[in-house]
């Protein structure tokens, strides 16, 4: 296995759908080649630090502004039960 | 590489069909019960929803469309759509999903909204081949998101991936992210799986090469 052959199967080998043997290919080559031991460390710590960061601010204020429009909207189309209405102020599970 | 043409490209998705995605658990999942409430009108339930999976619907919005005050438009949307099409939703995926797909639809459109005279697609520019072969080889530093404080780090993270073609942005977000599986992903998007597969490696190697700039062992280099 060379490198372009290697980053063909990246993306398998990342999802863990990858058949034992090319497995065994995969590992063969990243024992011997560092760049290619780089490309997978800094491309998993690319996921990672993604995953683990919230990119994006929502705020409760945000939370409570958009569900309120949201709601107010669902409830304006007359789908939603007047009694239903009451009780999403009240605890669940009476 | 051959591309494939998505069904996004020229015609936006009806939100409301609703693709089968195997799930390995054949439990039922909480969500369907909040679901049949809902759509017997019970507003508690809905808002239960809501609740649940307002934050990942503003983010996946704000990823690919890159702007706040249209995520919030478009998570107001989605959820008032997904609730007048409540009756078409048959639980054959997980409630997340398809709200998911009906995030993306809107936020496509609203890309399309804002580009009046060119077409917004999943395909756009992901016919390139930047990106798709590394070129750095430097080694990170150990954790190194902890030389940033967590705006640096959130500054560093957007404006990577706003740099990407909103075709490898939306994958990624969908499968990094999101955490959305393979085949999920390519349902939510009308794209086939090795379709997405292409994109995800090649959405994963343009960040990696970004991020390399200021995570690399070479302090010099890191800003």
């Amino acid at each position: 296995m060379n490198c372009t052959d290697f980053l063909a199967k990246l993306t398998d080998y990342f999802d863990g759908q990858i058949d034992p043997a090319l497995l065994a290919e995969v590992k063969a080559h990243l024992g011997t080649c560092h760049h290619c031991e780089v490309v997978v460390d800094t491309t998993r710590k690319t996921i990672d630090v993604y995953r683990g960061a919230e990119s994006y601010e929502f705020p409760e204020e945000l939370s409570n502004r958009l569900r309120a429009a949201v709601m107010e909207r669902c409830r304006a189309s007359g789908k939603l039960r007047d009694i239903a209405v009451k009780s999403s102020c009240e605890p669940t599970g009476k | 590489m051959a591309v494939q043409t998505s069904p996004i490209a020229d015609e936006p998705l009806e939100p409301v069909e609703e693709t089968v995605v195997t799930e390995p658990q054949a439990e039922i999942h909480p969500d369907v019960a909040l679901v049949e409430r809902a759509k017997a009108g019970d507003t508690a339930a809905f808002e239960q929803l809501v609740r649940q999976y307002e934050r990942q619907i503003f983010r996946t919005a704000q990823h690919i469309t890159q702007n706040r005050e249209d995520a919030e438009d478009i998570t107001q949307d989605v959820f008032f759509k997904a609730f007048q099409k409540l009756d078409q939703f048959q639980g054959n995926s997980k409630f997340s999903t398809w709200l998911v797909r009906i995030a993306v639809n809107e936020s496509l459109m609203r890309l399309r909204k804002r580009k009046t005279s060119k077409t917004v697609s999943m395909d756009q520019d992901v016919e390139t081949d930047e990106g798709s072969i590394p070129r750095d080889f430097a080694e990170w530093r150990p954790n190194p998101e902890q030389n940033y404080s967590q705006s640096e780090l959130a500054e560093i993270l957007r404006k990577t991936i706003a740099g990407l073609p909103p075709g490898f942005r939306t994958v990624f977000t969908l499968r990094d992210i999101e955490n959305l599986s393979t085949e999920e992903t390519a349902a939510a998007l009308g794209l086939s799986v090795p379709a997405v597969k292409s994109r995800l490696l090649r959405a994963r190697l343009q960040l990696r090469e970004r991020l390399s700039r200021y995570f690399r062992q070479n302090k010099e280099a890191s800003k």
